[in-house]
């Protein structure tokens, strides 16, 4: 085998290994829905975000116009304050609800986000005023239970 | 009677304790080839041919063996993963349960093992083979290093090719999951890929799966190197190397995979 065939091959090999690599990123991985263009900061305070996660997805209508950048804990107020990033071409306004919500009955958790009516729209770096806190389960069985409890007294 | 005993015990702990210090002996000289390589890399990537035809070998004449493993190990994988999941009603997650099996343990470890039988046990041979006929020594006569001229470039061609080979796998293994999972079962093919792609993270299964693609490149290459480098120059002791190659190899890559695992999944 001589020596342009050999060089042929290998640059073919080559460049289907690096594909698959780019592929694996783009279609099997999400290097390319984490990027979502440009972005502007919104911030929110949550109670209880439960299983909310850095990364998960902001949807509105069902559709996804953000991520979750970073979640923290706000000693002064003792909320989670979970910074979202959304993206520039999607504008919300100033009084939009945002609402932790579980995809279908134990999938995973995201911020729904229900614009109001408010004539401003959201800025970079504002803050969402109006939240509702994740679901939990434990809290709502146990609700449940006591009102039930009290039904049969009567 | 006693004494027979005593004896026997002390010959018998003789002769594990020479094994032992064996195998530290072929530890140090394996890690001494692995230095002397990666010192003289310099010199044979200067020549980048060798090193080509290296990556030729192991590389691309392993892509046929690694593309149909890696395809039917994707349609295995959908046929069994489809039946368990649509018992619970979650049979569009099975794009989500072959791609993460696939990137993060099967792609490298299956690829790596294929690897060790392809290209390890053709490196141990070649190279065994180099030296029972001697050529090793005749390049040395020559002032040839045969440390850069033979043995650099094959663990730079096997480094190489095994990440590549790897990717490869999984991708195509992903294709085979969905040719089976999309055309032939008939989960819907949105949700195989959107699942899939709110499930697989790029830095924490795709990277991790690459790196760990590309230590065992360099763990087969090189006990498939230091077998060969160290085999008897006998017919017999090329045969026992190649043997040594493939068990060790896959023995490595095993633990090193489950080490590398424990600490990534953290």
């Amino acid at each position: 085998m001589d020596r342009t065939k050999i060089d042929l091959w290998v640059g073919i090999f080559a460049a289907i290994g690096v594909a698959a690599l780019l592929g694996l990123a783009m279609k099997v991985g999400n290097l390319t829905t984490s990027n979502i263009g440009e972005t502007y900061t919104v911030t929110a305070g949550f109670q209880n975000i439960g299983g909310l996660k850095p990364r998960s997805p902001v949807k509105s209508a069902g559709v996804v116009v953000g991520r979750i950048d970073a979640i923290q804990f706000d000693s002064a107020t003792y909320e989670a304050k979970v910074t979202l990033k959304l993206d520039k071409r999607y504008l919300f306004p100033k009084d939009t609800f945002a609402n932790i919500y579980t995809a279908g009955l134990l999938g995973e958790q995201y911020i729904g986000l229900e614009p109001g009516g408010d004539e401003e729209y959201l800025q970079d770096n504002d803050k969402i005023m109006q939240t509702q806190d994740a679901v939990v389960l434990e809290k709502m069985i146990s609700q449940f239970l006591y009102s039930k409890a009290t039904e049969t007294k009567e | 009677m006693f004494k027979g005993v005593v004896s026997k015990l002390a010959s018998v702990l003789q002769n594990f304790g020479h094994r032992l210090i064996e195998q530290f002996w072929r530890l140090g000289s394996a890690s001494r080839l692995f230095g002397y390589t990666l010192a003289s890399s310099g010199e044979s990537l200067r020549r980048p041919f060798l090193v080509i035809r290296e990556i030729y070998f192991t590389g691309v004449l392993s892509l046929i063996i690694i593309l149909v493993s890696a395809f039917f190990v994707g349609m295995v994988l959908a046929l069994q993963g489809y039946n368990t999941l649509q018992k619970y009603g979650s049979s569009e997650a099975i794009g989500v349960l072959v791609a993460l099996s696939l990137v993060r343990e099967l792609g490298p470890v299956v690829t790596a093992l294929l690897f060790a039988g392809r290209a390890g046990t053709a490196i141990t041979a070649e190279i065994g083979l180099m030296k029972a006929t001697e050529q090793l020594s005749a390049m040395e006569m020559m002032a040839v290093s045969p440390i850069a001229r033979v043995v650099a470039p094959r663990f730079w061609g096997g480094v190489i090719s095994m990440p590549l080979l790897a990717s490869l796998f999984s991708m195509v293994g992903i294709l085979g999951g969905y040719l089976v999972a999309v055309p032939l079962i008939g989960v819907d093919g949105g949700a195989f890929w959107s699942q899939m792609q709110a499930s697989v993270d790029f830095r924490e299964d795709v990277m991790n799966g690459f790196i760990k693609s590309c230590v065992f490149g360099v763990a087969c290459t090189m006990i498939a190197l230091f077998e060969g480098y160290d085999a008897p120059p006998t017919a017999e002791g090329v045969s026992r190397a190649t043997t040594r190659t493939v068990v060790n190899s896959s023995l490595a890559v095993l633990g090193l995979d489950f080490v590398m695992t424990s600490f990534m999944i953290s």
